[in-house]
């Protein structure tokens, strides 16, 4: 089987993205782009999920439709995030998460 | 048999009404509350009197007499088959005859109220009250059980709290509310410990069963012994404690004379007629328990009567106030019929003292309620409770002045008026049981007569007082209840208590013993005499015997320093012996165990707060090392 990818390529990227994406939450202080970076980690979520589905069991579609259900949760998630972020923005005129501070001790 | 059930809306009538001008009587014209509450309790006192007529003229059968009749009960707190507090309506001869003088008294109270009253703050507020202490009397003496008795014995006491308390933003009428609670409430422990006692005992509550000749509480009688005496005898005496405390007994008279800091219709009708004879009351409804189960309790009874009468009217002779002068003559009074039941018997003409107790019971509810109008009518006329400044009021209160004088020979005992019907036969009674007691109440007798004339005298006679206005008689509304209870005064002594209201329900014939009337009313007329030597005319005399019995007269004058004894009990030994370690330990240990545990997660919380940044990102890598940090040991580690 020439030219078949093997699954650990797949793995490698899929945690590439994965630490990619906590690394930008982590660092990033622009909430958009905080939240790109949790959109990073839920596809490299959803890369293992359609991986290990079609090397491992290849006569079933669970981790198709996981990835499908992640996709839509995701699209759910960041409308609400959005949303959280203007009000963020209309209250502190400002997306930087390091102003968004006041619920602390 | 007449079905009665009925009668359990004496009481709660009265209750729909104090519910119903206590919620909404200030939105209503002042006036309009004090008629709703007058109107309950004319409905009250028509059904009682109803009541009553069915009751004595058809609820008496040959042979067996009254009986009495379970006329209403439901089970109120069932814990088990064996402990269950029943309410109920329960009638008999002395409950009937309880309710038409708690609905007279009080009827005639809330029509001179309207009057009396009148432009006071919190008209509405007092005429709640009144409804509310009305319900809470008329459930006390319908108790089917002694525990209802109870409830309704502090319910009362609140009412009475209520009030005294009236003018609460005057101090003196504050603390005697609150003195009068504790002293009472202190006394209803007792009360509360005979009943616990009592019912272990016999295993009921129900006075049917309980005073039941055959019952169980008199059956056991025996039981065991403690300190020489049964435990029913102990379990009465603490019982009779509640009595006398509610009574104002010596030694628990203290509240009596300080309770008259409430308005004058509440002296008369709580703190003379009516809640004040409660421990009569009690005593009488557990006669049968006290004459044939605890005869050495009935003695204790027979002697703190006979002591507190003699008491409360030597007291009475040199008080100045006129509300403090009829305090102690109901405080001696109510000994006497404390020593009426004391001195009885039970069945037939042994149970005289019986009958002459509830006898004095009712005609003294009437003079008694009397007086005391009469005296609000007068103190409503001058501005002022002191008779050193009166006198001389004849004039200015022509039906006051009557009224007043009827009440005064009705206490001093004058034939044909009723307190000589009551007060023969109860000396009748102590005669033929205890000489040493008849005698205390034939002085007593005469230091009524003197007491009340001199009272009288004062008010209405003596010297030329020049007031700041001109006292004018006061309105019919409240003339007519003097009016009224005149009547009651000079007649009541014509009913035929003998044949209505005995121990055991059967009638017996009396008969006035002319050996012992005759020097009772000499002496009651020497009484009246040397006070009309001494106060009719403003004479040098009431000083020169004052002086001459200095130290009497002094003693006297300070209630023979009984509240300073009470002071002194409290304030130097409970407080210092007592109170002040409690409230050390209170404050150090309890306190400290407390304040210690709430410091220590002060601290440790200030020193973790910090972790609350308010970053998201902080809290997000924090969460990270830690997923992280967990993978790692399950992987390698575990």
């Amino acid at each position: 089987m020439t030219g078949v990818i093997p699954l650990h390529a797949f793995l490698v990227i899929s945690t590439l993205m994965f630490f990619i994406g906590i690394y930008g939450f982590l660092t990033r202080r622009n909430l958009i782009t905080m939240l790109m970076s949790i959109e990073l980690i839920l596809n490299s979520v959803n890369i293992n999920f359609v991986a290990f589905n079609r090397y491992l069991y290849p006569q079933n579609l669970s981790g198709h439709f996981f990835s499908l259900i992640v996709i839509a949760v995701a699209a759910a998630e960041a409308a609400v995030a959005i949303a959280i972020i203007i009000n963020i923005y209309r209250n502190f005129k400002s997306i930087d998460v390091d102003k968004v501070d006041v619920m602390r001790f | 048999m007449t079905d009665y059930a009925y009668t359990i809306l004496i009481p709660l009538v009265p209750l729909a009404v104090f519910v119903f001008t206590g919620l909404t009587g200030h939105k209503m014209k002042p006036i309009v509350s004090g008629l709703i509450g007058t109107a309950g309790l004319s409905f009250a006192a028509i059904l009682s009197y109803y009541t009553a007529i069915t009751y004595f003229w058809t609820g008496h059968t040959a042979g067996t007499g009254y009986v009495s009749i379970k006329a209403f009960e439901v089970n109120w707190l069932h814990l088990t088959d064996l402990l269950t507090i029943k309410l109920g309506s329960l009638i008999d001869p002395i409950s009937v005859m309880m309710l038409v003088v708690i609905t007279t008294v009080s009827l005639m109270v809330h029509i001179y109220s309207l009057g009396y009253m009148k432009g006071e703050r919190g008209f509405h507020r007092f005429f709640s009250f009144l409804s509310l202490f009305s319900f809470s009397m008329l459930g006390l003496v319908l108790a089917t059980n002694i525990f209802q008795m109870y409830i309704f014995w502090e319910l009362v006491g609140v009412s009475s709290f209520l009030l005294i308390g009236f003018y609460y933003e005057k101090p003196s009428a504050v603390a005697a509310s609150k003195k009068a609670f504790i002293v009472t409430r202190f006394a209803d422990l007792g009360f509360l410990i005979g009943i616990l006692m009592l019912s272990f005992n016999t295993h009921t509550f129900d006075f049917q069963t309980l005073t039941s000749p055959t019952g169980p509480a008199i059956a056991q009688a025996g039981g065991a012994a403690f300190m020489g005496m049964s435990v029913l005898t102990w379990s009465m005496i603490f019982i009779f404690m509640g009595g006398a405390g509610k009574s104002a007994m010596f030694p628990l008279h203290i509240w009596l004379p300080d309770a008259m800091e409430g308005p004058t219709p509440v002296s008369a009708l709580i703190h003379a007629a009516t809640m004040v004879v409660a421990g009569v009351y009690l005593v009488a409804r557990l006669f049968p328990v006290y004459a044939l189960g605890a005869p050495d309790a009935l003695t204790l009874v027979a002697w703190v009567g006979g002591i507190s009468s003699l008491f409360a009217a030597v007291i009475a002779c040199t008080q100045t106030d006129i509300k403090r002068v009829l305090a102690y003559s109901t405080m001696s009074q109510i000994g006497y019929m404390m020593l009426a039941l004391g001195v009885s018997g039970y069945g037939g003409e042994n149970g005289l003292g019986f009958m002459a107790s509830n006898f004095h019971l009712f005609t003294h509810a009437m003079f008694k309620a009397l007086l005391f109008l009469g005296a609000g009518a007068v103190i409503h006329a001058v501005h002022s409770n002191d008779m050193s400044g009166m006198g001389n009021l004849r004039k200015y209160l022509p039906i006051t002045h009557i009224t007043f004088l009827i009440a005064c020979i009705t206490i001093a005992g004058i034939p044909p008026l009723s307190g000589f019907f009551s007060k023969d036969e109860i000396l009748v009674a102590a005669f033929h049981h205890n000489k040493v007691l008849f005698f205390i109440e034939y002085a007593v007798a005469g230091l009524t007569a003197f007491y009340m004339f001199r009272l009288y005298y004062s008010i209405f006679w003596g010297k030329q007082t020049h007031y700041h206005h001109t006292p004018h008689e006061a309105p019919y509304v409240m003339t007519i209840p003097l009016i009224v209870l005149a009547f009651g005064a000079i007649f009541a002594g014509f009913l035929p208590f003998h044949n209505l209201v005995t121990s055991d329900g059967i009638p017996f014939e009396t008969t006035t013993e002319w050996s012992i009337a005759i020097p009772s009313v000499l002496i009651a007329l020497l009484g009246i005499g040397i006070a009309t030597f001494m106060y009719r005319r403003v004479t040098a005399v009431p000083d020169k015997v004052a002086g001459a019995i200095s130290h009497l007269y002094k003693w006297s004058y300070h209630k023979f320093y009984i509240d300073e004894v009470y002071l002194f009990v409290t304030k130097k030994i409970i407080f210092n012996f007592i109170s002040r370690p409690l409230a050390w330990f209170d404050r150090h240990v309890v306190d400290g165990t407390m304040n210690g545990i709430a410091g220590i997660i002060q601290v440790s919380s200030v020193s973790i707060k910090g972790l609350q940044s308010g970053r998201v990102q902080q809290y997000a890598f924090v969460f990270v090392t830690g997923t992280i940090a967990l993978v790692l040991i399950f992987a390698y580690l575990w």
